[in-house]
């Protein structure tokens, strides 16, 4: 397990620091000057130009400047916002929390929507149930999630005036996004419960759970369920990051302030520092998040670590 | 597949095409126009209602498919085809420089494909060139990840080893050989991800990252009709449902497709798949093999 762990953790390295290389290639590839960029271009003089480039060591050799780069971030140093002149790090920091709490929520729907989904229509397959499984995954896949929240304020909030469209804080305004956002993955967790557990049943070790004489139930909890968890656990956390943008899009929808509708603006603002330091942040929390779980999994499961060895 | 089946997914198709090259076919009314029945719900004269400023809802719908396909197909075939060169390269390549490729292609997995198709719009400006090449670089690694682990699989075939003893240089293997296998499983991902392509592409529009207003567009027709949604219903829905049908019907034929090009591939490319729907979704899942 120790050795396991080690060789995890040495794949992650060259992994972060590639994210933090696009990052900081980021500022350099936006056509004109960075300074000028910086500045809005917004008949900035030339002194004030060179004064910003002097500040920035844009002159500095690039291998300098990402030392430099670096350097702050491993201090927790993400730069200043263009806009506002706080620290990037601050205000990614106030916003995370309710970003961090809508994707903890729409994980929430997908699991408890997809995991009892997935189970009683992998018992059962072709039976109505199973049908009814089926076309709400479709759905889940093919309906955007933008146009999903937007049918959903449509109907609960307009017309049924049952809740709230609007973000004030309470955990019922957090409903209709979470449902929205988590829908999907809630598709993509059902065929896969549901894959998994026709898979399961036909195998030997729930026959002899059954000729021992377990119950259904027993055998459904005990083994089926408990064998499917571990490619649903990884699954999950595969889809952290893309939970992590989606939330961008619901958030705009939602009028919600967070990192996502943050990072939005940020970028047709062009406010290349925030743009940065949300790339390194959610990057290197999909790492980590992706590290835990195939942790997790080997703790779980002996047979993946030594998959990783091969 | 039933006859019905293939009549219903030929008209589908044929409407798709006729989309992309002639709109003016099936709306005769300027996308663009300003009326005076503002915010009037569909009737005989208007199919799916006005909007705010008077414009044929029906018409902004036909008009606003054509970026929307572009920027999916397009941005896919981009995405196909450096996909398959890097995954070439890397699964061909000796351990050394494998490893190199293989790592860079994991640091663009670590991103979500969203957030890489926003950093590419934040520097290569708004259009649907942007979401072209957005979702081409995004959806690249994803390709490349598969491809590789294929023609790992591939290089210890028989007849691929047969080809190298008789002295046959690398890229002579990979070009006679290696590609001409690799072209079904290519195809099916490449049509399957067109659905993934169209619900990013409409993504980056609702955000306002896409065409130059006044000109149509179902993301951001979507997101416009947003703010009408308690007094008028068909703005936002058409659009929608339109995204929604497009999606359908680009994840059906990639099916059907993978059917006919190679009826054993089930099992086999259900493992690429999958593989491919996890890098690519949210814009994710599939229609059947998750079971297969």
């Amino acid at each position: 397990m120790a050795r396991f762990v080690l060789r995890r953790l040495g794949s992650a390295i060259p992994v972060v620091f590639g994210i933090t290389l696009i990052a900081f290639v980021l500022v350099h590839v936006v056509p004109g000057d960075p300074a000028k960029v910086i500045l809005y271009g917004a008949n900035a003089s030339p002194e004030q130009i060179a004064t910003l480039r002097e500040q920035l060591g844009l002159d500095d050799p690039l291998w300098r400047q990402y030392v430099d780069f670096a350097d702050n971030l491993l201090h927790g140093n993400l730069g200043t916002s263009f806009l506002t002149q706080n620290s990037v790090a601050h205000e990614l920091l106030s916003r995370a929390p309710s970003t961090l709490i809508l994707t903890a929520a729409s994980m929430l729907v997908a699991v408890l929507v997809g995991v009892p989904l997935g189970l009683v229509a992998g018992m059962r397959p072709g039976s109505v149930l199973d049908t009814v499984a089926r076309w709400i995954s479709f759905a889940g896949v093919a309906v955007p999630y933008f146009f999903l929240a937007l049918l959903l304020v449509l109907l609960f909030s307009v017309k049924l005036h049952l809740l709230s469209a609007i973000d004030d804080g309470t955990a019922k305004s957090l409903i209709l996004p979470a449902v929205s956002l988590g829908w999907g993955y809630a598709a993509i967790l059902t065929r896969l419960v549901r894959g998994r557990v026709i898979d399961e049943l036909r195998s030997d070790y729930v026959k002899s759970a059954r000729a021992r004489g377990s119950g259904e139930l027993r055998v459904l909890l005990r083994h089926v369920l408990r064998n499917s968890s571990v490619p649903a656990v990884t699954t999950i956390g595969l889809q952290f990051g893309n939970i992590l943008t989606g939330a961008a899009i619901t958030e705009v929808i939602f009028g919600r302030a967070g990192l996502g509708s943050f990072l939005a603006t940020s970028i047709t603002s062009k406010n290349i520092p925030v743009v940065q330091g949300a790339v390194v942040v959610i990057g290197i929390a999909y790492v980590v998040i992706n590290l835990g779980v195939d942790l997790v999994v080997g703790a779980i499961d002996p047979r993946t670590r030594q998959e990783a060895a091969a | 597949m039933s006859r019905v089946k293939w009549v219903a997914l030929s008209l589908a198709i044929l409407v798709v095409l006729l989309l992309l090259i002639a709109p003016g076919a099936l709306a005769h009314v300027d996308p663009v126009a300003t009326g005076d029945a503002h915010l009037q719900g569909p009737s005989g004269s208007h199919l799916f209602g006005t909007d705010l400023l008077g414009r044929d809802v029906f018409s902004r719908t036909v008009y606003g498919a054509r970026p929307v396909l572009i920027a999916s197909f397009l941005g896919v075939l981009l995405a196909t085809a450096a996909g398959v060169a890097i995954g070439v390269l890397g699964g061909v390549a000796p351990r050394r420089l494998n490893a190199v490729v293989m790592r860079m292609v994991d640091v663009f997995l670590a991103l979500p494909v969203l957030l890489i198709a926003l950093i590419l719009i934040a520097t290569a400006g708004s259009g649907v060139r942007s979401i072209v090449l957005a979702i081409g670089i995004a959806f690249t690694p994803g390709f490349a990840r598969v491809v590789e682990s294929s023609v790992r699989r591939l290089r210890t075939a028989e007849y691929v080893e047969a080809a190298r003893v008789f002295g046959s240089t690398t890229l002579r293997t990979s070009w006679r050989h290696l590609l001409p296998n690799l072209l079904t499983e290519v195809v099916v991902l490449g049509s399957s991800a067109i659905g993934w392509g169209v619900l990013t592409a409409t993504t980056l529009s609702f955000l306002g990252l896409g065409v130059r207003l006044p000109a149509p567009d179902w993301g951001s027709d979507l997101a416009a009709g947003a703010t009408n949604l308690a007094d008028a219903w068909w703005l936002s829905t058409f659009p929608g449902l339109a995204i929604m049908a497009t999606i359908l019907l680009a994840n059906f034929s990639g099916d059907h497709l993978m059917r006919v090009l190679d009826p054993r591939a089930g099992i086999r490319l259900g493992r690429s798949f999958r593989t491919l729907a996890t890098h690519l979704s949210r814009h994710g899942g599939d229609t059947a093999y998750e079971s297969a």
